[in-house]
């Protein structure tokens, strides 16, 4: 699972997609989901140009395409368990085929824009439409420490794994609640030591 | 509980998005006022900790795992206004980063998941705090109010998706709830274990920033909670109600029973026919509240059980 979150990005290189202006690419991304959100659940023709439009990208950018059928699948059981609940229901098919072509659309075209833009350059879009500082400092830290503390946990696991012979049941949850509580801990070991360095380089 | 984009409609998605940034602004305000600027890394840094710590597995019976979602954790070791900071960029980096959670639905995640689930989980942890003093109370209330936070930002989705049409009340109210009562368990045990992991190594970092008595906490909560029962009266109060002949004659009177829009799905949301149907939603209702009583006493036995008397703690071994 820990290899799937981090080796999950697709690095593009150079395309014609991924050298396009970043704000360019959110707000057309923006403008095909609230199109599809928006679109009646008879609108074919969206839904057909929609398709093209994302085809086009797809081509265009470069994109393998069992990757992209591999993060759809991963992120599809919501999808699948509507699909169960609308089961239950008498007359909802029609509806259920709607919000399964515009989920997917939707999440393709996420897809897409995540793995075109680097997520600095989405930040930097978000700091021209005014949102809040504090939240993007916030967003930009997580970043740069989401895989490092990713990894931190993935170690401490290892580490334990190679120290205990056998696991009993019980004290399973145990073990991975003292990770959890350890990674805590040491995330703000870190920040502490963050904030010193920011402020050696001046920051405020 | 993230919801994709495509399963909720504009109107749902325009209400959410109004009530988040009124939440998130509101905990933007806070944390500026009251978070000293050392503590602003420890924004991101906690965000990151908790998508890490989504990472880790606590094996459940039968091959299949779960993992903390750490709302109502991150509110005790942070506070509200910081939590829902925390809990807002995690679910903004998940959607760009990872398309976890649409773009369009970002509101009613963040609805769902920062404001209630994260400072409507501290409101009760706060709660259950003022009854029961000491680690054995810390431990006892993050345990229910895991469970409570879990359930409740269920009921809202299911309350959002019904409201959007996209599946009738009664049954995304008794899937999502039933399953996030078992869910909210194991979530709710995770926190206590995580929070007694952390208060074992580092006490201080426990008590420190929301743990130990949280000055004048009181408007901050009130304007959340105000916020909260907002989003509670227009998604889950159209559904809720026990009779639905009541609900239906208020629409009667106020004269807009015919010109609502016609419903995209067209069976369940019509009436209340099927009487399996009804009979579940109150079964599930009724087992919510019987629900809490028993988990309230399980976190209680709980405590007892994972702290050691506080006397013992105090002097120990005597020679």
């Amino acid at each position: 699972m820990i290899d799937h979150w981090i080796g999950h990005h697709h690095s593009g290189g150079d395309s014609v997609v991924s050298r396009l202006p970043a704000g360019l690419k959110l707000g057309m991304g923006l403008v095909i989901i609230v199109g599809t959100v928006l679109a009646p659940p008879g609108a074919m023709g969206w839904y057909v140009a929609m398709a093209v439009v994302l085809a086009a990208s797809v081509i265009l950018g470069r994109m393998p395409v069992w990757f992209l059928l591999k993060r759809l699948a991963w992120l599809s059981p919501f999808v699948l368990g509507v699909a169960v609940v609308n089961a239950f229901q008498p007359g909802a098919r029609g509806s259920w085929q709607t919000v399964a072509v515009k989920s997917t659309i939707c999440l393709l075209t996420v897809i897409l824009m995540s793995n075109t833009t680097p997520f600095s350059r989405v930040l930097r879009v978000l700091r021209a439409v005014r949102v809040p500082g504090l939240l993007i400092t916030t967003m930009a830290l997580m970043h740069r420490y989401l895989f490092v503390l990713v990894e931190e946990a993935e170690r401490m696991r290892r580490a334990r794994a190679s120290r205990t012979f056998t696991r009993p049941r019980r004290f399973r949850w145990h073990l991975s609640s003292t990770v959890v509580g350890q990674l805590f801990v040491r995330a703000s070991e870190r920040a502490e030591r963050i904030y010193d360095a920011m402020c050696a380089r001046g920051w405020k | 509980m993230h919801i994709p984009d495509g399963f909720i409609d504009g109107k749902t998605a325009a209400a959410t998005v109004l009530l988040s940034a009124a939440g998130v602004g509101l905990a933007m305000r806070q944390v500026r006022l009251r978070l000293p600027a050392r503590r602003v890394p420890l924004l991101g840094l906690a965000a990151a900790f908790l998508f890490a710590a989504q990472m880790v597995n606590f094996p459940v019976a039968g091959g299949t795992s779960g993992h903390l979602m750490g709302g109502v954790l991150a509110a005790a070791l942070l506070g509200p206004s910081a939590a829902v900071a925390v809990l807002t960029t995690v679910l903004i980096v998940q959607c760009f980063l990872f398309a976890d959670g649409g773009v369009l639905a970002l509101g009613a995640n963040v609805f769902n998941m920062a404001i209630v689930g994260g400072a409507g989980g501290y409101a009760i942890y706060c709660g259950v705090r003022r009854w029961l003093p000491g680690t054995r109370g810390q431990v006892a209330a993050v345990a229910f109010a895991g469970w409570c936070s879990t359930v409740l930002a269920a009921v809202c989705c299911a309350g959002q998706l019904a409201w959007s049409g996209t599946v009738g009340w009664p049954v995304a109210f008794t899937a999502m709830t039933s399953v996030h009562m078992v869910i909210g368990a194991g979530e709710g045990l995770i926190s206590a274990l995580v929070l007694l992991a952390i208060q074992r190594a580092r006490p201080e970092l426990a008590n420190e920033l929301g743990g130990a008595e949280p000055p004048r906490r009181g408007d901050e909560l009130v304007r959340y909670g105000l916020l909260a029962a907002l989003g509670l009266a227009l998604f889950v109060a159209p559904f809720a109600c026990p009779w639905p002949d009541g609900l239906e004659s208020v629409a009667a009177r106020l004269g807009f029973e015919h010109s609502a829009a016609p419903p995209a799905v067209p069976a369940p949301a019509a009436d209340y026919q099927a009487p399996g149907v009804r009979w579940a939603v109150g079964a599930t209702a009724l087992a919510g509240a019987a629900g809490t009583v028993v988990v309230f006493g399980l976190a209680w036995l709980l405590a007892r059980l994972l702290v050691p008397k506080p006397d013992e703690k105090a002097h120990p071994a005597k020679p």
